[in-house]
């Protein structure tokens, strides 16, 4: 066990410093509105350019393979100099691991770089309006087309992070509606600019239009753009799934910098009747940093990362609204006005129902890790 | 960086588990709370012999976790903070002095100083194997570093909590898997998979906390009071938390003595409270982390 980093794990931190202290843009308006998405597209080509927008990656598609441990490294760096949302995330940190894994050498080398210089930007087609945490209830189509080589997509998305910003969706698309639930779906590519595709923003709680509805009418999608088998779309999802909850959608160093400017508030607060609530917070994100240092390095020794990635993501969520909930008690009357605090707890409130609910991640957890009989 | 424990570590955890279980059963435990001494007859030769309180840090912290799973009524955590197997320990924030009444030797806090201590009125834990003294702090100083044998104190008293935590889960589990109601066990019930589940999560976040402060300790003098406060305060919430959990999952049941529960559950309530509870170890990070004599800056409304 060392608990040190080495002179390349530090000298590594160092470059992403430097580069991000002089490249960081302040003060950009929310990547979930129109024009706020446009600046933070501006941010990540800067990103790409450089390197840095897809640090673990490959080098041939715009990554420099840096190791788990640099990437945390390098997300600490980047939540500490105070760097804009990411809005390829869902595509990064959603898309990307799934397509690593189940995607044809074709695929790997159109989308991936696309992906990383943000000339493709993603979106997740997973929800319907009846389909929310029973993913399996989907009931959008698709239909063989063998003239045309491929499906044709018939249905309705929603919920849709950013999606009325992107320019393609990857989603669940029922292949064999006699096949039970789970099995008989597709995971699907589809551009945004196809025919037949009709996309609605609309807004959420945190006054965005950070929400799109996303209708398909006899969409054409050819054989080359699914994803893994067909008919083993739940499977090729599940994969997304627990990365998604897991390592890579919420990284420490994002907690602890929030962690700090609690801090810094509470120092700045006359009343001081807050502390202990604050100090607990901070020992929180403490905690859920060494407990992501433990599982990357069972990651890095080969281990899978397994239902126990729904344990992280029910500590980050509640975490999260910790923070924001106890700043906004710092603030006292000034915590309605608009403003970073109040947006930060908006946003985080949404933590414990995306990502699959709590609800969901503790019924995980009960049997999957621990082995309760199913209900 | 590598946060984790070699093969070897992991073997001597196993090995102390296997020890633990064949001479610490839980009818060991209840002897105990009866008995003379409040001990296990044996158990402590045996602990000696396994090289316990040889181990630097690192070692031995998977070991001092297994010692809490299994409830062992021994003064542990002293003689491993003490670095010696003959003695028990007192200090400021635990002021009675474990099995007082079966060690060679008693030592006690005096200011900043530890010091040989005599006997004092026997103290009743609500943990019948906890035979707790008052202790007279007068005899000579000893020769050692009375802040760094408290940090070990608090830290195995952490690790303890881990264990015991994560037996009262295992315990839980177990039962709910096969107590049945209304025609099923009752651990398929949402609401008791959720209990579970909240216990699960609190000792998953804290035992990383523990093992990282036992690298710490033996390698960062300077971060070793944030760090072992951080293991201690989030052990003994996973502990306290998990402790309730398990007893509303069994229901009436854990509420008898005649069922196990109840030990493991006052011997967290006993280390819960004692080498600095949860919010005396907040305290003492937050007198780092928020730097009371700071100069206030203006107001930072930015998040």
């Amino acid at each position: 066990m060392d608990l040190t980093f080495t002179e390349s794990e530090d000298a590594f931190r160092t470059e992403a410093r430097q580069w991000l202290e002089t490249n960081v843009p302040h003060d950009l308006p929310s990547g979930d509105t129109r024009e706020g998405f446009a600046l933070h597209l501006d941010w990540e080509r800067k990103l790409f350019d450089d390197r840095w927008a897809v640090v673990s990656w490959p080098r041939e598609y715009g990554g420099r393979e840096a190791s788990l441990i640099e990437w945390l490294i390098f997300e600490e760096e980047y939540y500490r100099a105070g760097g804009p949302q990411r809005v390829t995330q869902n595509g990064i940190f959603l898309l990307a691991p799934t397509v690593f894994e189940f995607g044809t050498q074709a695929q790997k080398d159109h989308i991936l770089p696309r992906m990383a210089a943000a000339n493709d930007l993603w979106c997740q087609g997973w929800s319907e309006p009846n389909a929310g945490s029973d993913l399996a209830g989907i009931k959008s189509v698709a239909r063989r087309d063998d003239g045309a080589g491929g499906w044709r997509l018939t249905g309705q998305k929603t919920w849709t992070t950013r999606g009325a910003f992107c320019t393609h969706l990857f989603g669940l698309f029922r292949t064999d509606p006699e096949a039970e639930r789970h099995r008989g779906m597709t995971y699907f590519l589809v551009p945004l600019d196809a025919d037949g595709v009709t996309v609605r923003g609309f807004g959420r709680l945190d006054g965005d239009e950070g929400f799109a509805e996303v209708f398909f009418e006899d969409v054409f999608v050819p054989d080359s753009d699914v994803l893994g088998e067909v008919n083993k779309g739940w499977n090729v999802a599940m994969a997304t799934t627990g990365s998604e909850r897991g390592l890579t959608l919420r990284s420490p160093g994002r907690f602890m910098a929030t962690a700090a400017r609690l801090v810094e508030l509470c120092q700045s607060e006359p009343e001081r009747s807050l502390d202990d609530e604050v100090v607990a917070c901070w020992m929180d994100a403490e905690a859920y940093r060494w407990q992501t240092y433990a599982t990357v390095a069972r990651l890095m020794e080969g281990a899978k990362a397994g239902a126990e990635s729904s344990l992280t993501k029910l500590f980050w969520s509640e975490l999260d609204i910790r923070l924001y909930e106890t700043a906004l008690r710092l603030l006292g009357p000034d915590a309605e006005l608009e403003g970073p605090w109040m947006k930060g707890y908006e946003f985080a409130l949404a933590g414990p129902i995306y990502a699959g609910t709590n609800e969901i991640q503790r019924n995980v957890v009960a049997e999957r890790v621990l082995g309760l009989p199913r209900t | 960086m590598r946060f984790a424990f070699d093969a070897e570590q992991l073997e001597f955890r196993d090995a102390a588990r296997n020890l633990l279980e064949k001479e610490c059963p839980p009818s060991a435990v209840r002897a105990a709370w009866t008995n003379e001494t409040g001990r296990v007859p044996g158990l402590w030769g045996r602990l000696v012999e396994m090289g316990l309180f040889e181990l630097d840090e690192v070692d031995s912290i998977l070991v001092l976790e297994e010692t809490g799973r299994a409830c062992a009524p021994e003064p542990v955590l002293e003689a491993w903070a003490l670095q010696r197997t003959d003695a028990t320990l007192a200090t400021d924030t635990t002021p009675s002095a474990l099995y007082a009444d079966s060690v060679d030797l008693i030592v006690a806090q005096f200011d900043t100083d530890l010091v040989r201590a005599s006997i004092g009125e026997r103290r009743p834990s609500v943990d019948g194997s906890r035979r707790l003294f008052e202790v007279h702090a007068e005899g000579d100083r000893l020769d050692v570093d009375a802040a760094v044998v408290t940090e070990r104190a608090a830290l195995a008293a952490a690790a303890q909590l881990v264990g015991l935590a994560q037996q009262m889960l295992d315990m839980s589990v177990s039962y709910v898997g096969q107590r049945e109601q209304f025609g099923k066990p009752v651990g398929s019930f949402q609401a008791v998979k959720h209990h579970l589940a909240d216990a699960a999560l609190r000792i998953e976040f804290a035992r990383p906390c523990v093992h990282r402060a036992a690298w710490v300790l033996a390698n960062d003098p300077a971060e070793t009071a944030v760090a072992v406060s951080l293991a201690k305060a989030q052990a003994s919430e996973a502990a306290l938390l998990t402790a309730r959990k398990a007893l509303q999952v069994h229901g009436a049941i854990g509420y008898t003595v005649e069922y196990d529960l109840h030990m493991w559950m006052k011997r967290a309530w006993a280390l819960a409270a004692a080498w600095g509870d949860a919010a005396w170890h907040r305290n003492r990070i937050k007198d780092t982390l928020l730097n009371r004599n700071a100069v206030l800056k203006g107001t930072n409304r930015n998040a």
